[in-house]
């Protein structure tokens, strides 16, 4: 009996959490399904009309090059986890089975860099930036992060669990370091490798700081540069439009989180 | 490899690509934001002059600047403790849930992954002074509305409200981990020992492998709590007054508006300072806690 009405205590405290939790979504999907009228004089609670719906999404990608913000999210998430990947292997590899000059220099730096946050970076970048004559370009919005101190950590720490037999064997086999490092150690790395596009993917696609310094035109923004955009244009004023622009900008990282949650949620924990 | 020789080359060969880069990206950028908060150097204008201390003095005693630095001591005081409390909360009623646990625990953590700047916009409508749930809900009430964002006594509790529920998906999984490590036997020993009650045992045998994890969580909130900006970007804009204009947004204001980089270089030197030091808790107590 205690234990009945105790379990009915927990699921009531968790239910009435999760509503607390989704209740920004929940109205926004309801100012979404809305025409402005009925939004401005309060009459959310009544039936959605189709027209509204469909009157506040075109609106919403009509606006602002909504796709474009997210191809432009995609396109600078992607060539930064390419990057991101093809320098912290090599560098954890040579850092965790390697003997050469300055190994220690560079393992404290990765250190440092572990410890110093982008925005700090992002202050004397943007000088660098505006120097060099790149201010709104994509490479502006890639270069400054293709090095990854947590990437070139992660990999290190997996390298050194990685016996030396295994690598001693290969050599035996006549693989050159290169083959090594391609052919046998990648695949076991993918486990580490995963967590870490995760941990990549959400910071920098939802990253508003850098890309609200360094982005000055709609064509290069990115997803929640986007949003400020369309938040301080006219139509940020539309509100049904305005929430179905911020949904669709919000839906494609919610949608990976809800296929592959089990997996964002050690690939986010793990590597803190 | 046997040749010492060979791995030498393979070794320069294979990290000197992140080695120049990361001077390049990282240690030039920290060298130079280092530099001009000691010269009067301004994006676009003369060439800098060294004047010392003077950017630091000028900042310290600037009502403004200090102002922001108690506006984010008081929003990392209403963020930390509210994300540490509902996270552990939330694990807690999670433990031995049984059914359904993996549908809470998503719902819990999707804010923390869901881009905030959009869901700025979210919270914008919830608060919205004529139409928002808040202001519909005391009305309905028979209590008058208040302008929640444009209020300089909720501006600020309101943003650190958004952060709450940003941050405690964090948090629970941390705790959630730590929970389901405490050993079984552990338990099974405090109740042969004779300790009967729930609460006894919680406190005796999970209470003190929490609390470690507790403190690294302690310390990673107010890392992220420290940086807060999206928000204040989108619905403050550090507003009303200087109620909201957190440490981050005076560096993104007087850098990159104003362009007077001396001292937004200087402001960085502090706000640097504060999460380097976190940053060596957070990775002392990682390493502790990797080792246990």
């Amino acid at each position: 009996m205690i234990r009945l009405r105790s379990a009915f205590l927990r699921h009531s405290l968790l239910i009435l959490a999760a509503l607390l939790m989704l209740l920004p979504v929940a109205w926004a999907l309801l100012v979404s399904t809305r025409a402005q009228d009925a939004i401005l004089g309060a009459q959310l609670l009544t039936l959605p009309s189709w027209s509204a719906i469909a009157a506040n999404y075109t609106r919403a990608t009509s606006a602002t090059p909504l796709f474009g913000f997210i191809g432009n999210g995609a396109l600078v998430c992607t060539l930064i986890l390419f990057f991101q990947v093809l320098i912290m292997v090599p560098c954890g590899y040579a850092l965790a089975k390697l003997r050469f000059p300055g190994r220690d220099a560079l393992w404290g730096a990765v250190l440092l860099g572990l410890m110093v946050p982008a925005p700090v970076l992002a202050t004397p970048l943007f000088v660098m930036v505006a120097t060099a004559g790149l201010m709104d370009t994509v490479a502006a919005l890639v270069v400054p992060w293709v090095v990854s101190s947590l990437g070139i950590f992660l990999m290190r720490q997996f390298f050194r669990r990685v016996p030396d037999e295994l690598i001693e064997a290969a050599r035996l086999d006549g693989l050159g370091e290169i083959d090594l490092l391609v052919r046998v150690l990648l695949p076991l790395a993918r486990p580490t490798l995963g967590a870490f596009a995760i941990i990549s993917l959400v910071a920098h696609w939802n990253d508003l700081y850098w890309p609200s310094i360094v982005v000055t035109s709609a064509e290069r923004a990115t997803p929640p540069f986007g949003v400020m955009l369309f938040q301080t244009q006219e139509a940020g004023t539309e509100y049904g439009a305005l929430m179905a622009g911020s949904l669709i900008i919000a839906m494609p990282l919610m949608a990976a989180f809800l296929l592959l949650q089990r997996r964002f949620v050690e690939g986010l924990v793990a590597m803190k | 490899m046997p040749e010492t020789r060979d791995q030498r080359r393979m070794g320069l060969l294979l990290a000197s690509p992140a080695a120049l880069l990361m001077l390049l990206l990282q240690v030039l950028p920290l060298l130079l934001v280092l530099g001009t908060a000691f010269t009067d150097w301004q994006l676009g204008g003369d060439p800098p002059a060294f004047v010392g201390l003077e950017n630091f003095r000028a900042l310290l005693a600037d009502p403004d600047f200090r102002a922001s630095v108690l506006v984010t001591a008081r929003y990392i005081l209403m963020v930390v403790p509210g994300a540490l409390g509902l996270g552990l909360g939330l694990a807690l009623l999670l433990q031995g849930c049984g059914r359904g646990r993996m549908i809470y625990q998503t719902i819990f953590f999707l804010p923390y992954i869901a881009t905030l700047a959009a869901m700025s916009i979210a919270w914008q409508m919830l608060l919205h002074p004529s139409f928002g749930m808040a202001n519909q809900v005391l009305a309905a009430l028979g209590l008058g509305g208040v302008n929640w964002l444009r209020d300089e006594a909720t501006a600020l509790p309101v943003l650190a409200l958004i952060g709450v529920w940003h941050e405690t998906g964090f948090a629970m999984v941390f705790f959630l981990a730590a929970l389901t490590s405490v050993p079984a036997e552990l338990h099974d020993a405090a109740r042969l020992d004779g300790m009967g009650g729930g609460w006894d045992r919680f406190w005796l045998v999970t209470g003190p492998h929490i609390a470690s994890i507790g403190l690294f969580v302690l310390v990673v909130l107010t890392a992220h709590a420290v940086m807060v900006f999206d928000t204040v970007a989108l619905l403050t804009q550090g507003g009303p007054g200087n109620a909201t204009r957190v440490l981050l947004y005076v560096i993104y204001q007087e850098g990159f508006s104003f362009f007077r980089s001396n001292v937004a270089a200087t402001a960085t030197v502090f706000f640097l300072a504060f999460t380097l030091t976190l940053g060596v808790l957070q990775l002392r107590l990682g390493r502790t806690r990797g080792a246990a």
